[in-house]
C-alpha cells in the first residue's frame, strides 16, 4: 500500500523530465484563435457584468449537477427524494442553467465563424498516442475523468471556472487552495498519460 | 460544498441574462482555444502556457473590477466557504479527473460546440459523478466538509492586510508573473 503511494507520488514527478515530442507535442497542433490576454480581459470584464447585473458567478459544474437531477426525477424520484445534496439543490432552470447552455451555443458560433469546427471523436494528440483504433480506451478514459472532476468539484465547491476564475479573482482561501489542487492533480495525470 | 438552496426564482429576463452571458463565456473560451484537447493537455504538461494566460489575465482583470465596484457598495462578493480538507481532497480528485478528460466542465461545454465529440463521453462521466457525490453528499457534508471548516474567507483577511492594499500589490505581482510566463514560454 505504501508502495503503491509512493510510486503515485514519484511517477508523475519522473514523468515531468521525459520529453513530449513528434506527435504528442502539443505545440504541433493549432493555437488559440485570438490572444490570451485579449480572451483573459473579456472574461474578467464579463464577470464584472455577471456581478453588476445579475448579482452571479461565473460556474458551470454545478449545470451538469441539474442534468443529473433532472434525469433522477424521471428514473428514480424516490431515491433521490433521500439525497442531500438534491434537497438543498433542487434541479431547476436557472441563471446558472441558462449560463451552461449559452456556453455550448457560444462555442458553435465561435468554431463556425473561424472555421474551426472539428467533428471527430479522437483527439489529434490523443490519437498521435494512443492509435486511431483507441476509440473505447478514449471512451473510457473520458467517462472516468467526467465523473472523477464531477465529484471532486462538488466536494471542493466549484471547477475550474467557478474556483479558478470567479473564486482567485475574489480572493477566495477555498478557490485559491482548491485551483492549486486542480492543476496538481491535472499535472500528475496528465505526465503518467503523455510523458511515461 | 453545498450551497444554499435558490428560493427565488428568477425572471425571465435574468435568465435571458443568464444565456447571454453564457454566449460570451463561450465564444471567448472558443476564440481562447480552450476547447482544444492538445491545448488543455499541453497546459497540464507544462508545453502550453495558453490557460494560464487566459486565468491569469482573467483575474487580474476581474479582480480590479469587481473589488472596485464593491468598495463602492455596487455588487455583493460571492465567496465559497474555505474547508480546507474538501478543497484539497475534491480538488486533487478533480485535478486526475482533469487530467484524463483534459476538458474541464466549462472548456467541456466549449469542446462539444465545436464538434470533439469525445465531449459527450465526459458529459456522462460528468453526470454520473454529480449522481455519485449526491449519493454520498449526507454522509460528506458530516465528516470531511467539517474538517478544516474556515467559513467564507480571503487571503486579505487570511494575512491581516487592508484589502484595497493587497489588491493593489497583487495586481502588480500579476503583471509580472503574466510578463515572465510571456517571456519564457514559447505558447
Amino acid at each position: 500500500m505504501n508502495r503503491t503511494l509512493l510510486a503515485i507520488l514519484i511517477l508523475p514527478t519522473a514523468a515531468l523530465g521525459a520529453e513530449v515530442s513528434g506527435g504528442t507535442d502539443p505545440l504541433n497542433y493549432s493555437g488559440p484563435a485570438w490572444s490570451p490576454y485579449l480572451v483573459g480581459a473579456g472574461i474578467g470584464v464579463l464577470s464584472w457584468l455577471t456581478f453588476a447585473f445579475s448579482d452571479q458567478r461565473l460556474g458551470a459544474s454545478s449545470g451538469y449537477a441539474t442534468l443529473a437531477g433532472y434525469l433522477g426525477e424521471i428514473f428514480a424520484p424516490r431515491r433521490m427524494a433521500s439525497l442531500r445534496y438534491f434537497k438543498d439543490n433542487p434541479p431547476k432552470i436557472g441563471w446558472g442553467t441558462m449560463l451552461f447552455f449559452g456556453i455550448v451555443i457560444g462555442a458553435v458560433l465561435a468554431a463556425w465563424t473561424g472555421g474551426e469546427m472539428t467533428n471527430r471523436y479522437l483527439p489529434q494528440m490523443w490519437e498521435a498516442r494512443f492509435g486511431a483504433d483507441s476509440g473505447l480506451l478514449r471512451t473510457l478514459v473520458a467517462v472516468c475523468g467526467g465523473a472523477l472532476m464531477a465529484f471532486g468539484a462538488r466536494l471542493a465547491g466549484g471547477c475550474t471556472s467557478g474556483h479558478g476564475i470567479s473564486g482567485t479573482l475574489q480572493l477566495s482561501v477555498s478557490s485559491w487552495i482548491s485551483a492549486a489542487c486542480f492543476f496538481i492533480g491535472g499535472i500528475a495525470t496528465a505526465s503518467l498519460l503523455y510523458r511515461l | 460544498m453545498t450551497e444554499k438552496p435558490h428560493t427565488k426564482k428568477p425572471s425571465l429576463s435574468q435568465l435571458m441574462l443568464g444565456l447571454i452571458f453564457g454566449i460570451v463565456f463561450g465564444f471567448l473560451l472558443q476564440k481562447g482555444g480552450v476547447g482544444k484537447y492538445h491545448i488543455l493537455t499541453g497546459q497540464l504538461l507544462l508545453v502550453d502556457f495558453t490557460v494560464v494566460k487566459i486565468i491569469g489575465t482573467a483575474v487580474l482583470v476581474g479582480m480590479i473590477g469587481i473589488f472596485t465596484m464593491h468598495a463602492m457598495g455596487r455588487v455583493k462578493l460571492h465567496l465559497k466557504p474555505t474547508r480546507v480538507a474538501a478543497n484539497i481532497v475534491g480538488g486533487l480528485i478533480f485535478g486526475a479527473g482533469f487530467g484524463l478528460s483534459a476538458y474541464c466542465p466549462g472548456t467541456n461545454l466549449v469542446a462539444l460546440g465545436q464538434g470533439n465529440w469525445d465531449a459527450l463521453a465526459v458529459t456522462v462521466g460528468l453526470i454520473a459523478g454529480s449522481w455519485l457525490f449526491a449519493e454520498m453528499s449526507g454522509t460528506l457534508q458530516r465528516g470531511i466538509g467539517k474538517w478544516g471548516d474556515f467559513g467564507k474567507k480571503t487571503l486579505p483577511e487570511l494575512l491581516h492586510v487592508p484589502r484595497g492594499a493587497f489588491v493593489v500589490i497583487f495586481a502588480l505581482v500579476l503583471v509580472g508573473a503574466l510578463y515572465a510566463i510571456g517571456q519564457f514560454t514559447i505558447r
